[in-house]
């Protein structure tokens, strides 16, 4: 083996001047006030993006809570008040058109992104289709939410009415890309060996999947979905053009107009009486609250899985 | 590895896998296993194909949608700023200049701050810590956008007119900041859009400009540690020289995420017509907010008008995505190694 002849000396970045002890000594002081510095501006950064989501969570929780636990389940089991101007609870028809909404919108989603990691990472791996789908399904990401919407309109609302299925479909797009890397990145994390053990058995590659690869990957994949899903549920401009202004309880997605949260909180923020600025915020608790729950479980399904391993 | 532990047969599956069990001759298992093999590895290339299904729709549709108004204005669509739909005049060019003028603003708040948290997590904070503010980071990620925009509009707003009127009269007759913060401020303006916009790209740049920081190769580090670098000289002696392509991706993710944003910069923005200034102050619209106000009560030219404008924002948030998302993938592949 050939020796090692690397100089183990310490070399300064300009060893052209030559410093004295006293100079890197000066020095030291100067340098670890500016690490000093630069660590407790970088911590400022973090207080600087805390201060307004706390700011956001205080305010809607304040001004919402009220709203929402006044004559306890009235807010959930009332319709909709069609007059801007009254006062009172009622915003039952939105929940169930976000939990219906959304939940249709999984439904779609979820099994396709799933079925489309699985391909990238199980079948088309670094071949030409795999790579140009990866690369377009990141850049899927980034489609402003609003286009989708539009496009669900064109192709969908225009021919079949108003309908929370509508909705389902821009939010489904939306959630597409998000399941397919979120999973992928899951599958990568599968070790090999399980699979080979699989194949050494004798078992087909569709069955290894389905048996060995997809549940040994479960709760990473849960976890992606349900983030997807909260991201999806709080989605306002896919809602605007597709699924109408409903203010009774509607629960069929195939049928006629329905309302969601977020198309709640957005007409009545841009209302001026106080009765619908109040249930805008009463909306905007309750949807925060579904969001919440939901990137919550995700998180607890991430720890208790890390835990079992 | 020793010679018993060497597996005698290839390790891969397929038609030759299944070994042959009692009762059912090996033909008819491959036959009929093979099929549904098969067909399954169909299903999912069909999945994965969606995606590139769904991007080649949007583009026909809204093409085919937008040619009315494109013949009718020609390329003054794009370069006119006057939007009288009485008198069948579209032009979109202050609303392109919303859109950008506010996602430029919103990144010059949310860069810096979003690397200062994408360094602090990865570089100095302690395990606890990191695990805490990641979790918060992800928790301002999925508020919704129009809890931003409600409270941007009812709560931020107003608090911030003593502030721009404030900033307005300071820099008047400034060169540069004078223009910025001109005269008659609007507490719903562009710069309103711009701080609400950056505290809702600040997770994703940050998220993205982890995963980048984090593909640092942890030896580069300790040998800067080990000739004595403080943790800063550190970071910017090797972690920011392995890892600036990788953030300027996640940078254009940013930006490209915050053009698209359509409901909080529609109630914050001001929706002033026909503004093409540098004035942070002033009210104006962005293409997202302008879509979503116009929408309701559009006869058949302007429907196309407003489809070409989503088709503009569409073509835009794709170029940019595209770039960025390379420019991340060969960061990261780079450092890969592979």
């Amino acid at each position: 083996m050939a020796s090692v002849t690397t100089e183990l000396t310490p070399s300064s970045p300009r060893p052209t001047t030559a410093l004295t002890a006293d100079d890197l000594r000066a020095q030291r002081g100067r340098r670890s006030v500016v690490n000093a510095v630069m660590i407790g501006l970088m911590a400022l950064a973090f207080v600087a993006i805390v201060v307004p989501l706390v700011f956001v969570i205080g305010t809607v929780v304040g001004r919402g809570a009220g709203v929402v636990f006044r004559d306890f389940p009235a807010w959930f089991t009332k319709t909709v008040p069609i007059s801007e101007r009254r006062f009172g609870p009622g915003m039952g028809p939105a929940i169930i058109g976000t939990l219906v909404i959304t939940g249709c919108a999984s439904a779609l989603a979820i099994p396709l992104g799933i079925l489309g990691a699985v391909y990238l990472h199980e079948y088309g791996k670094n071949r030409g289709f795999a790579r140009v789908v990866r690369f377009f399904a990141t850049v899927m990401t980034g489609v402003p939410s609003i286009v989708m919407g539009l496009f669900v309109y064109l192709v969908f609302t225009l021919y079949f009415k108003l309908s929370g299925m509508g909705g389902a479909l821009a939010l489904a797009c939306l959630m597409l890309p998000v399941v397919i890397r979120s999973t992928e990145e899951m599958l990568r994390l599968v070790p090999d060996h399980l699979r080979e053990a699989s194949y050494a058995l004798g078992t087909r590659k569709s069955r290894t999947i389905m048996g060995v690869v997809l549940p040994a990957a479960l709760p990473g994949i849960v976890s992606g979905c349900l983030l997807a899903v909260a991201r999806a549920a709080g989605e306002t401009a896919p809602l605007l053009f597709t699924i109408g202004a409903a203010t009774k309880f509607r629960t069929n997605p195939f049928r006629g107009s329905m309302t969601a949260l977020p198309l709640q909180i957005f007409n009545n923020a841009t209302s001026s009486k106080p009765a619908a600025i109040e249930r805008g915020w009463g909306a905007a608790l309750t949807l925060v609250a579904i969001t919440f729950l939901f990137t919550v479980v995700a998180r607890m399904v991430t720890a208790a899985y890390q835990k079992r391993r | 590895m020793p010679p018993w532990r060497k597996p005698w047969v290839e390790l891969t599956p397929g038609p030759s896998g299944p070994v042959a069990t009692s009762g059912e001759s090996l033909p008819s298992l491959q036959a009929t296993g093979g099929t549904a093999d098969r067909s399954f590895g169909l299903l999912t290339r069909i999945a994965a194909g969606l995606v590139l299904a769904v991007l080649g729709l949007i583009a026909v549709t809204m093409l085919k949608r937008s040619t009315s108004v494109l013949r009718a204005m020609g390329l003054d669509y794009f370069t006119t700023r006057r939007w009288a739909p009485p008198s069948q005049l579209y032009g979109i060019l202050s609303f392109i200049w919303g859109t950008t003028f506010t996602a430029l603003i919103a990144l010059t708040i949310a860069v810096p701050i979003s690397l200062g948290i994408a360094l602090f997590i990865t570089q100095i904070a302690p395990p606890w810590l990191r695990r805490a503010m990641v979790y918060v980071i992800d928790l301002l990620a999925v508020v919704p956008s129009v809890v931003f925009g409600l409270w941007g509009v009812l709560v931020l707003a107003p608090k911030l007119r003593t502030g721009y009127a404030w900033l307005s009269r300071t820099f008047d007759g400034w060169p540069v900041l004078g223009s910025l913060f001109g005269p008659n401020p609007q507490v719903r303006s562009f710069l309103t859009a711009g701080i609400v916009l950056a505290i809702m790209v600040t997770p994703i740049i940050v998220s993205i400009s982890r995963e980048v920081i984090e593909t640092t190769p942890q030896n580069e580090k300790e040998a800067a540690l080990g000739l004595g670098a403080t943790k800063w000289e550190m970071i910017r002696g090797a972690v920011i020289p392995h890892a600036k392509g990788g953030l300027v991706g996640a940078v254009m993710l940013g930006l490209g995420r915050a053009m698209g944003e359509t409901i909080a910069v529609a109630l914050t923005i001001g929706s002033a017509l026909g503004q093409v200034t540098v004035n942070a102050l002033a009210s104006g619209n962005s293409m997202p907010a302008m879509i979503t106000a116009e929408w309701g009560e559009a006869d058949s030219l302007k429907k196309s008008a407003l489809v070409a404008m989503a088709m503009t924002l569409f073509v835009i948030t794709i170029l940019i995505n595209m770039v960025a998302t390379a420019v991340v993938n060969r960061s990261m592949k780079k450092s890969r190694g592979s």
